[in-house]
């Protein structure tokens, strides 16, 4: 069968007009459904810095949205470690909802940097680590996460990564617990409190690590070396921060 | 391909006969065909690169054949309705399209609902439009037979593609991460100290079992390639 041009030009029209509209509906009738599956992913990646995943698996998104509600308390730093109250249109701002990838792109000083602090259970008042975001650049695309400082401000309590597209079973490894986990307990200060960060090592199964040191994923080496670039760069970004609590906590004593 | 149209010309002639029971035998031939005989993975080889790259666990696998299944039905569907208004020249656009919107559909879908697997599948819900195997159905069949056969036919094509992609899943998280469905079976049956293979996990090993998948399959049914 051959139609005229008009046929086929009417036909086309008609045919983008359905589409785009059917697909637009949906855009507009899920976009509530999508932000909130967004807020719940950001908050229990938050967590699970933090938290056991075995048992924040287990948990119901109601149960982590309230956990968190109860537990993070969050704001907004400068550069210089100064609290950022008001954003651009003079609104409050929600450290949920700065863009980390936004901000990467900005120059780092002036970018705004949100603090997650997980408070005590009994006591409220009383923060028991700091949770910042950090991003970066692994093998091939987009690398970020989350890492837990103790109160000390020194002493990584847990770590939670996620990237774009990194080699699975190489490079991807850095979602899984077994990775994360290896950087419980390690510091990020010398002992005259200069930030040397954590380091992953190249190969895996290294012996006599120190505590500036975490075993590497073997066949993953670069992804390795974006998680270190990453992790001292915004721990450096902070390092104000940091400071201006470390001050405080003294001045309170 | 060849071989294959000349096929479709065969059964568009026999769709003409009256009153033909719903499932006749002509019609699970329709289904069981591309199960086994004419499997789009193991036979046609279609769609191997999906069939490579979400295979690694088997819950993700299970996500992506759902999703397969059903644009495969809907898009065959679809265009089988509109096949006489189709205009011949920019037919390939227009299945194109319907594809591309559904498989849009079921990213927002899985976006909304279940953000996990979206961000485990990614690229790869997307990369349906490209997949072969759909596009194939639907220039080869959908265009030149009824509506309810298509979407047979779909079903055919989509649980085919499923099967092999499921078995292939599940030997790779089994050696590959000693899990099914992220159950660590071997730790329940006393084995704490199984080695995971490596291989499994990358795309390496998928080649390797679909090979032996394809080899027991052939070896079975005699299918030499022309």
């Amino acid at each position: 069968m051959q139609q005229s041009n008009t046929y086929i030009i009417i036909f086309t029209a008609v045919m983008t007009v359905i589409v785009g509209g059917l697909l637009s509906l949906t855009s507009q009738g899920l976009a509530p459904a999508q932000k909130k599956s967004i807020e719940l992913d950001t908050k229990t990646q938050i967590l699970s810095s933090v938290m056991d995943r075995e048992q924040l698996s287990k948990m119901k998104p109601d149960e982590i949205l309230s956990m968190y509600n109860e537990r993070i308390a969050s704001l907004v730093v400068d550069i210089n470690g100064q609290i950022i109250e008001k954003d651009e249109k003079g609104e409050d701002m929600v450290a949920e909802e700065v863009s980390i990838l936004k901000n990467y792109k900005k120059d780092p000083s002036e970018r705004q940097y949100p603090v997650f602090k997980y408070m005590n259970e009994s006591d409220l008042n009383k923060v028991d680590a700091y949770i910042i975001p950090i991003y970066g650049a692994g093998l091939w695309n987009a690398i970020w996460g989350y890492v837990a400082l103790e109160s000390d401000l020194n002493t990584i309590t847990g770590a939670s990564f996620d990237h774009t597209g990194e080699t699975p079973g190489l490079g991807a490894r850095i979602t899984s617990p077994e990775i994360q986990n290896r950087y419980v307990g390690k510091k990020i200060l010398s002992d005259n409190g200069e930030i040397i960060s954590v380091n992953m090592v190249k190969g895996e199964g290294n012996e006599g690590l120190n505590e500036h040191q975490v075993d590497g994923m073997s066949g993953a080496t670069i992804t390795g070396r974006g998680v270190n670039d990453m992790l001292k760069a915004y721990l450096s970004h902070y390092e104000s921060y940091f400071t201006t609590i470390k001050n405080g906590a003294t001045a309170k004593l | 391909m060849s071989t294959e149209t000349l096929e479709q010309t065969e059964e568009v002639a026999v769709v003409k006969k009256p009153a033909e029971g719903l499932l006749s035998k002509r019609r699970k031939a329709f289904i069981t065909d591309p199960l086994n005989e004419d499997n789009p993975i193991t036979v046609q080889v279609l769609g191997i690169c999906s069939a490579l790259a979400v295979t690694v666990k088997m819950e993700p696998t299970l996500i992506m054949s759902i999703a397969v299944v059903f644009v495969i039905v809907f898009s065959n569907l679809i265009i089988s309705l509109i096949r006489n208004l189709v205009p011949n020249r920019v037919r390939i656009i227009v299945q194109l399209a319907v594809i591309a919107t559904l498989v849009t559909l079921v990213n927002e879908v899985l976006k909304a609902y279940n953000y996990e697997m979206y961000k485990v599948l990614g690229a790869f819900v997307g990369l349906i439009i490209t997949n072969c195997i759909v596009m194939g159905r639907l220039e080869a069949f959908a265009m030149g037979n009824k509506p309810y056969d298509s979407v047979l036919d779909g079903i055919g094509s989509g649980f085919g593609y499923a099967w092999i992609i499921l078995t292939v899943a599940f030997f790779r998280e089994l050696f590959g991460s000693g899990s099914i469905f992220d159950f660590k079976i071997f730790e329940a049956v006393g084995i704490s100290n199984f080695a995971t293979n490596g291989l499994m996990v990358d795309s390496i090993g998928a080649f390797v079992v679909l090979g032996v998948l394809i080899w027991v399959q052939r070896s079975k049914t005699g299918y030499v390639e022309h």
